[in-house]
């Protein structure tokens, strides 16, 4: 049993959810987490400001996956930004210690992204 | 020759317990663990001589000069150079190499100029001379790696030619803990004209280097990774390259008189160490010198050979490990890179921790290697001579809960 590696965040990590790539996606983003190396890609489907469908993919930490497969799953049909990362972390009941954190983010920033990038895209900027 | 018994009580550190386990401490590639000596030493330093150095006529300063020049005193015999003068103290192993960047590059290289670097090296023995190449129209050539993680020699003679005017190379390397044919090396590199400088950072804690009989121009080290603290480190330069290069940095004790418009410089080595020195970590590095002395530079490398046999030999029969770098204990220095199958780097080394073991994971600052070895990052284990046969047995098996854990 381990505090951090809870048996939600394992769960997430072993069957992601909406683990994949979208056929045409109207937003597209890859970050990177220069530190230790995750490297997530989000696309999305978006209807207005609503997340219609998201896929993620990437070579990440076990945090990192869990952390996206929790937000693609209560994004949709909701804004970018309605799943904060306190939400992420109570939903894997984990105890994320702070240098971890920024795994646990990376999915969110990363969909951010590929909102503007959206938004980018369709003012043909 | 074998260990004194009793090493392990002189690192109050390893005394630690983490997560409720007592720590295993498998991370000196990154920074050693201090014995008692050392840190007393320091102690001693503030509490009875500190003051600055040099230039001091008063009792204190002269005790802090004394210290300091001893300090350089005990790094030339430790490491075997001819002359006090070409050793330098830097503030750690990077600044050294940025040093010979500046001061010697800036003067010997020429636009179409090359410098010869390998696959494998640490960003700080890369960087450097990214900028200068930038900086002065140089191009950088590599020495490949093997799939089995020694260096390709069989490039050499295409990537060593006339236009090589220096070559940078690891002693070992941080990740996959080869033992590079340095000596080789620098009899090629002088058969063309070239200079040589050994990032030694994890061979001089390890293995005993002597200078003269490596025969390379520039070697660098840092003291916190052989027992001593952080802050300090070392540029072994020969003395026919140091007297022909540019100040680095500039401002006091580096100078011998200075008007408004212009300034005359300090003599050899003191030119090329601008301000108040590290007068506590030279003392440091010193206690560190004399504590690997009495245990034996002999006595550490055979016990690190054998831990390094021992872990090898269980790693290779444990389900799901992947290992880099060299398979033979004698081809390396203490440090194994590895993966466990499907699980990251990261979680490996944090799931480890959560047993009281102290490994790292990720690109070890050799991005480059990474990609060459074809993965975002490795686990690294590293030893040293406070490391026991027990201790490897725990990581084993430390390994094997994490590999359930993730099942």
């Amino acid at each position: 049993m381990s505090p951090l590696y809870s048996p939600a965040l394992l769960r997430h990590w072993r069957r992601p959810q909406n683990f994949g790539e979208l056929p045409d996606p109207d937003g597209v983003a890859e970050e990177l987490n220069p530190l230790c190396g995750d490297r997530i890609r989000i696309e999305v489907k978006l209807d207005g400001e609503v997340v219609e469908a998201l896929r993620f993919k990437g070579d990440a930490c076990a945090i990192a996956v869990a952390s996206a497969s929790v937000l693609s799953g209560l994004v949709r049909g909701r804004p970018a930004d309605a799943v904060p990362e306190s939400v992420i972390l109570a939903e894997l009941g984990a105890e994320i210690p702070p240098v971890r954190m920024q795994c646990l983010r990376l999915p969110i920033h990363t969909l951010r992204k590929a909102v503007a990038q959206a938004g980018a895209v369709k003012h043909g900027a | 020759m074998g260990l004194p018994p009793d090493l392990r009580a002189d690192f109050p550190i390893l005394e630690r317990v983490v997560h409720g386990h007592p720590l295993i401490y498998l991370d000196s590639a990154a920074t050693a663990q201090k014995p008692r000596q050392v840190i007393e030493a320091l102690c001693r330093f503030y509490e009875s001589s500190n003051a600055n150095v040099h230039r001091s006529i008063h009792t204190l300063g002269e005790e802090a000069t004394a210290l300091y020049e001893a300090a350089r005193d005990r790094v030339q015999g430790f490491i075997h150079a001819r002359r006090r003068e070409e050793i330098v103290f830097t503030r750690n192993t990077t600044e050294a190499i940025n040093l010979v960047a500046r001061s010697w590059g800036a003067v010997h290289l020429q636009p179409g100029d090359e410098i010869l670097l390998t696959e494998l090296e640490h960003h700080s023995n890369l960087i450097p001379w990214q900028l200068l190449a930038q900086s002065k129209g140089l191009t950088l050539r590599f020495l490949p790696v093997t799939d089995d993680g020694y260096l390709d020699l069989g490039g050499l003679p295409r990537l060593l030619t006339k236009r090589t005017k220096l070559v940078a190379l690891a002693h070992q390397s941080n990740v996959l803990g080869t033992i590079l044919p340095v000596r080789m090396i620098v009899d090629a590199a002088h058969g063309v004209g070239a200079r040589v400088l050994v990032d030694a950072a994890q061979s001089v804690p390890h293995m005993g280097v002597d200078v003269s009989a490596l025969e390379a121009d520039f070697v660098v080290f840092s003291a916190h990774k052989m027992l001593g603290p952080m802050g300090i480190g070392v540029l072994w330069a020969r003395w026919e390259e140091l007297s022909r290069m540019e100040p680095f940095l500039g401002g006091g004790e580096m100078i011998r008189e200075v008007w408004l418009d212009h300034a005359t410089w300090n003599d050899l080595p003191w030119r090329f160490e601008a301000g108040t020195p590290n007068v506590a970590g030279a003392v440091g590095l010193t206690a560190a010198i004399a504590y690997l002395e009495r245990v034996g530079m002999g006595a550490i490398r055979e016990h690190e050979q054998a831990l390094t046999a021992l872990a090898l030999d269980a790693l290779r029969r444990e389900p799901g490990v992947i290992l880099y770098g060299p398979l033979s204990a004698a081809d390396k220095g203490g440090v194994i890179a590895f993966n466990l199958e499907g699980i990251h780097p990261h979680d490996v080394t944090q799931a480890l921790d959560q047993e009281g073991i102290a490994v790292r994971g990720g690109h070890h600052c050799a991005m480059p290697l990474m990609r060459r070895l074809g993965v975002p990052g490795t686990a690294r284990a590293s030893f040293y001579l406070y490391n026991t046969e027990a201790e490897i047995e725990a990581l084993v098996a430390g390994l094997a809960h994490v590999r359930r854990l993730f099942e």
